[in-house]
Formats: structure tokens, C-alpha cells, sequence
């Protein structure tokens, strides 16, 4: 078990994690049509930024959000490690941004960098939690960051996966995704924070299961999925699980494929939570910026100061699946 | 952490536990021939790109070993410096200007983790599958020993094909994989 000790999202819908939610419960969505961005062939309906962003500044900002409560600096220590969650990082370099990332805030330490798809930001928690566990560092600065370009618009859309408008999640009528583009950072430690302003979690279990069965199309069964949600309810009940934050791409197999890991694990019962009508799909972001929104419902839900279980699942290309649970 | 078995393919040569394997070809050509020795049996090989194919040859040579076989792995973990940039290449020649085809054939290679999956897949392996992308192979090696630490979790798994797996150009490849047992 770790401790979250400070987290922060930046997104076209705010600075910060406080303000996402916000907007997020005030029903504001970064979605919108674009039609003259990334010289795109046909309209597309995605949550840019309105000014475009460049990727190793946007990460500086997220993790400096993230640290400002920190009473002692860590970010310089080697006790830390910064791991960073992207898919295509800057221009299809993902090596030399995290360590130009990891450089600006005087981090001793090589970055890791994991790209496991759209699974990233979730796996990239599982392994500060293993790095934290095992006393290799005391600190890691996960921060997951994407922004969108040609390269990623032309492939989804040469895949026929885009919603020609607002996604919906979990919905008879879903068309598809929508890309999105965010930075969001949380920072694990060892120990927990005192006196902390924003609410924190600790992070529990984490597991990644492979389909095994198409490197593009989700199994049909949700068999990957599946044994993540069992491996992290081990020692619990479905009854347990307050709230599941799912992956929810609202494309027609991704969430069938959901549902049925969902109930094969007893879970039909516990409300989920999908945000990407509000982001987007964030890629290398989603995990991370979707764990702090679904911890920040998740601390809504608390009664009388009664912990709450939350689990956050996500699934990618390659037949990658990966759940993480949070005690809130 | 104990090594079990290793192959490491470069584009002109192939060791495997330290033996040198004879190839008659060099490059993407080595790899097919390769494929053709020891699977034959499995065309989509074929339209994999020159990363999984490395790595997918690399698995299917180390796990016909009969130490591979005493414990088979349950999770693949792999790393490399330049994730999937040769694919990357090749796909961004289909959506230059004046000549826009993207290819969704093309586009799902584009991910550097696409490899783990084809080697889970023709494995049926189950188990985690990572990529990292790392500045040194040394690297990884604190990732397995974390990854591998805790024993009592399930999800922490204690037989990994883990390894190098990189491609930069067609032709200039490097992989190392082995099996590690956490013993």
C-alpha cells in the first residue's frame, strides 16, 4: 500500500484537480467539432486545448500543481523516481521528454517511461506502487500526459473508432470515442501527508492481465479485465466496491467487453463512473486524470468518514487490461 | 532473480544460452528464415511489423526450451529506448501530404506494447504484459526485481519472458530475452 500525497489535472476544461471536478459535476465538456485541426479530412469531435500545448511544458506544469502542498521539496531527491505515462510523448519520442521532465526539477534518477497503450496510466501507478513496495524509492511522480496530432487523428479515424459527436459511454446508442488531450499527475509516497488540502487516497492493489486473444478487438469474454477485477477485490466481496471507475471509450466493443468482466466479477450492482463525455480519451493522461476524478466522487461518497473502496479499470491495444483500487 | 534461459538476436547473428545459432541470411530476411525454421505454422507473421516479429521469434525460439517448459512464464515484460519508431516511420509516409492513406493495418503497430500482446497471444499467456520504455537496459532490471518482490500477490508474477526488444530501421534490430524465475 502506498499514499497518494498530492495529485493535480490540467485539461481544456481547467487548471487543476479541483477545478476539473467542478466542471465535471457542473456538466462542462472539453468536447467540441473540429474542423481545422491536424489537416483532418472530415470533422472530428475532441477535447483540445484551445491553445496548443507543447508536451514537456505541460508536464512541468502538471507535476509543479501537484507538489505545491508538499511541505519538503522531493521532486530533486533520489528517494524519487518519475515515471511517465504516454503513448506517442512528444512527437513520437517518449525517452527524451521524460528525462528533460525529470532534469528541470533536478531528479537524479532515469525516468521510466511506460506505454502499455491506453492501460499506461493505470500500469504506470502499479509500478510506483511495486518501485514504493519494495523500498527502491520512497517517492514517484506519475505524471501521464497526451496530446493530439495528425498521426493520432488520421489512425483513429483510418480505424473507424471516432463518435462522430460527444461520446456515450455505456449508452445502446454509442458510436465511438473521442480523443482527447491532458496532463494530470499524482505523486505516491511511502508515507502519508498530513494536513493535506485536497483529498488523497491510498493505492491498494494493482494487477495487468492480457486477453491473449486480438492485439485490436477486446476479448469476448473480458477475460483479461476480469482477472484484474479479481485480483484487486483478493480478500473482499463485490459488496465491498463502492465505485468502478471504467475505462467507458464508448466504442460498441470496449464497453460490452466491460460489462460482461464487470458482472462475471459480481459487479453489476456498483455504479461506475465514466468520464471520457467530459476528456475525452486521453490516452497516456486517462489513467492517471481518471484515478483523482474517481477518488474525488469516490470522498463525496463518504459517510460519517467511513473509508470507500474504488476501483479503476482500463483496457488497451495489444489485449492489455489493468485495474488498480483505491482506498478513499 | 535467476536466469533460465536467453537469446539474444542481432541483425547478422543469433545466440541462444550462449550457443550461436547458424542463419544463412541477414536483417528482416533473417527473421523470416528464422520464422520459417522454428513456427512455419502461423501467418500472421506475416503482417506483423519488424518489432513484433523480433520479439515474437525470439519467444518462440526461447520457449521451445525444455527449461522454458519445467515452468513456463506467466507475464512478459519488455523494454526498449525508441518504442515503436520504425513502425511510427513507415506509417507517417501514409499520411504525408500528397499521399494520405492511413492504414489502420499500419496504425496498430504504431504502439510499442503491441509486441507483448502478440507474443501473449500465441502463448496464451494471460498474465501482465508491459512495456517500458527505458535510457538503459539496466533498468529493467530493478523493474523485474520490484515487479517480483512481493510473492503472496496474485498479480505479481514469479515466471517472466522479459527482456530488450528494439527496432530503429528495418534492418537494425536488437533483442535480448530471457526467462527469469524469482528464486
Amino acid at each position: 500500500m502506498v499514499y497518494c500525497v498530492g495529485h493535480s489535472i490540467i485539461s481544456p476544461l481547467g487548471d487543476g484537480s479541483q477545478a476539473n471536478y467542478e466542471a465535471v459535476q457542473a456538466g462542462r465538456s472539453g468536447l467540441k467539432i473540429h474542423t481545422d485541426r491536424f489537416d483532418s479530412v472530415e470533422p472530428f469531435c475532441a477535447s483540445l486545448f484551445d491553445t496548443p500545448q507543447a508536451f514537456v511544458p505541460l508536464c512541468i506544469r502538471s507535476v509543479e500543481e501537484a507538489i505545491t502542498n508538499n511541505q519538503s521539496p522531493i521532486t530533486n531527491s533520489k528517494d524519487t523516481i518519475f515515471i511517465l505515462s504516454t503513448t506517442k510523448g512528444d512527437n513520437l519520442d517518449l525517452i527524451t521528454p521524460a528525462k528533460m521532465i525529470a532534469h528541470h526539477f533536478g531528479n537524479p534518477n532515469p525516468p521510466i517511461v511506460v506505454s502499455n497503450a491506453c492501460t499506461s496510466g493505470v500500469c504506470a501507478q502499479i509500478t510506483a506502487m511495486r518501485l514504493l513496495e519494495a523500498g527502491m524509492y520512497q517517492h514517484a511522480v506519475v505524471v501521464g500526459c497526451d496530446i493530439q496530432t495528425k498521426f493520432i487523428v488520421s489512425g483513429f479515424q483510418a480505424f473507424k473508432a471516432l463518435s462522430p459527436e460527444p461520446c456515450l459511454p455505456f449508452s445502446p446508442d454509442r458510436k465511438g470515442l473521442n480523443l482527447g488531450e491532458a496532463a494530470a499527475t499524482i505523486v505516491y509516497s511511502q508515507l502519508p501527508m498530513a494536513n493535506s488540502q485536497q483529498p488523497l487516497w491510498t493505492l491498494e492493489a494493482g494487477s495487468i492481465h492480457n486477453d491473449a486473444n486480438h492485439i485490436s478487438a477486446p476479448s469476448r469474454t473480458g477475460e483479461g479485465a476480469y482477472r484484474c477485477l479479481m485480483d484487486v477485490m483478493e480478500g473482499l466481496s463485490p459488496a465491498d466496491i463502492d465505485l468502478v471507475g471504467v475505462h467507458g471509450t464508448a466504442t460498441l466493443y470496449n464497453d460490452d467487453m466491460e460489462r460482461i468482466a464487470l458482472e462475471r466479477a459480481g459487479l453489476q450492482d456498483t455504479p461506475i463512473s465514466a468520464l471520457k463525455p467530459f476528456f475525452g480519451h486521453t490516452m497516456g493522461a486517462a489513467g492517471v486524470l481518471e484515478t483523482i476524478l474517481c477518488a474525488m466522487q469516490a470522498n463525496e461518497k463518504m459517510v460519517n468518514n467511513k473509508m470507500v473502496n474504488c476501483i479503476k479499470m482500463l483496457s488497451g491495444f495489444g489485449g492489455v487490461n489493468a485495474a488498480i483500487r483505491i482506498r478513499v | 532473480m535467476k536466469v533460465v534461459s536467453e537469446i539474444e538476436i542481432r541483425p547478422t547473428s543469433v545466440v541462444l544460452n550462449g550457443q550461436p545459432i547458424a542463419v544463412e541470411t541477414t536483417g528482416e530476411k533473417m527473421l523470416v528464415e528464422l520464422y520459417r525454421r522454428y513456427a512455419g505454422d502461423y501467418p500472421k507473421f506475416f503482417k506483423m511489423d519488424t518489432l513484433s516479429r523480433l520479439g515474437f521469434i525470439a519467444a518462440e525460439i526461447l520457449l521451445k526450451e525444455p527449461r522454458a517448459k519445467s515452468q513456463e512464464p506467466t507475464a512478459i515484460i519488455l523494454a526498449n529506448r525508441s518504442a515503436s519508431i520504425k513502425n511510427d516511420t513507415d506509417y507517417l509516409a501514409t499520411i504525408s501530404d500528397g499521399n494520405y492513406y492511413p492504414s489502420p493495418a499500419l496504425f496498430v503497430y504504431t504502439l510499442p506494447n503491441i509486441v507483448t500482446g502478440e507474443i501473449a497471444i500465441r502463448h496464451h499467456i494471460q498474465g501482465e504484459t508491459s512495456f517500458y520504455i527505458l535510457d538503459a537496459p539496466e533498468q529493467l532490471e530493478q523493474i523485474l526485481l520490484s515487479t517480483m518482490s512481493n510473492n503472496l500477490k496474485p498479480s505479481n508474477p514469479q515466471t517472466i519472458l522479459a527482456g530488450w526488444c528494439e527496432c530503429t530501421e528495418p534492418n537494425n534490430f536488437y533483442a535480448k530475452l530471457q526467462i527469469i524465475w524469482n528464486n
